[in-house]
């Protein structure tokens, strides 16, 4: 997980210090705009998540009890922000009104079996593939995103990500193996995609 | 790929994280790998999606900043344009 090198004094925050206030805002705005970003897939969307997670953590400080860490306690407010912003200004985009661990683990089966891998990293990671990397987290479920970006972006460990989004670690594993396999299977047919173009050239 | 082979390939699919992020026991490792070694199918799924996680952990290595324009609208909005100069 991100660790900021200022150390943050909760006491000041509590007590309303404005120059404190702004430490904790240049300490964490950088992954909490990242996990935004990445969760709503547009700036502007992204710096309103932003805002109204730092006005949020402001205006309940004091119900911050130390359990977990300061930027676990951001995260969850940012998670909640960027859930109910997609909520509000995408509703065609929600799909998890069906409980996702009933979901049948058939739809999870991989389809796509092509070895890239063998592919020189400058292919893996040029522009255009950064784009379908991006675009591949964008069509995650919402569900499964936020457990992706938290896990494997954001670097946080399995209990931390259960602890920010209120779910039990069991729900937290299945959403993020989900996740990973409908990442794999869209990155394998771009991939395979490159893969046969080189094959031929 | 015989009746035996599948259910195997389906048991893999359900440790599949936990072995990709070295949570499970020696055991159920070696288990694994003994499968995939004689299976290409599952070879495959373990080593691209192993690939797939690689790849987004490399992207997020890349420091996370917030663009200069959207700190100082975000600090004005929050009344703190004191402390704009850091």
């Amino acid at each position: 997980m991100y660790e900021s090198k200022a150390v943050i004094s909760i006491e000041a925050l509590r007590l309303g210090d404005r120059r404190e206030f702004a430490r904790l805002v240049d300490a964490y705005s950088g992954p909490l705009y990242r996990l935004a970003l990445k969760m709503l897939g547009n700036a502007s969307d992204a710096e309103d998540a932003l805002q109204n997670t730092f006005i949020k953590a402001f205006q309940h400080v004091d119900k911050f009890e130390g359990r977990s860490s300061l930027l676990t306690w951001l995260y969850r407010i940012a998670s909640n922000e960027a859930l109910m912003l997609l909520r509000k200004r995408h509703p065609e985009t929600i799909f998890s009104d069906i409980p996702l661990e009933d979901e049948d683990d058939k739809n999870y089966d991989p389809v796509q079996i092509t070895d890239w891998c063998c592919l020189p990293e400058e292919e893996l990671l040029s522009a255009e593939a950064r784009t379908i990397l991006d675009r591949a987290v964008e069509h995650l479920p919402e569900t499964l995103r936020i457990v992706f970006i938290l896990r494997d972006i954001e670097d946080l460990s399995i209990q931390e990500t259960s602890q920010v989004l209120g779910l039990s670690e069991t729900a937290v594993k299945t959403r993020l193996l989900r996740a990973r396999l409908r990442l794999r299977e869209e990155l394998s047919s771009y991939y395979g995609k490159r893969l046969n173009k080189r094959s031929k050239e | 790929m015989s009746a035996n082979d599948q259910f195997q390939c389906k048991s893999l699919l359900v440790f599949l994280s936990d072995f990709v992020d070295g949570n499970l026991s020696e055991e159920l490792c070696q288990e694994i790998e003994c499968h995939a070694a004689g299976c290409e199918h599952c070879r495959i799924v373990v080593d691209t999606l192993r690939k797939t996680i690689s790849l987004y952990h490399e992207c997020a290595d890349e420091p996370a900043e917030i663009p200069g324009e959207i700190r100082s609208q975000l600090f004005k909005t929050l009344n703190l344009e004191d402390y704009l100069e850091k």
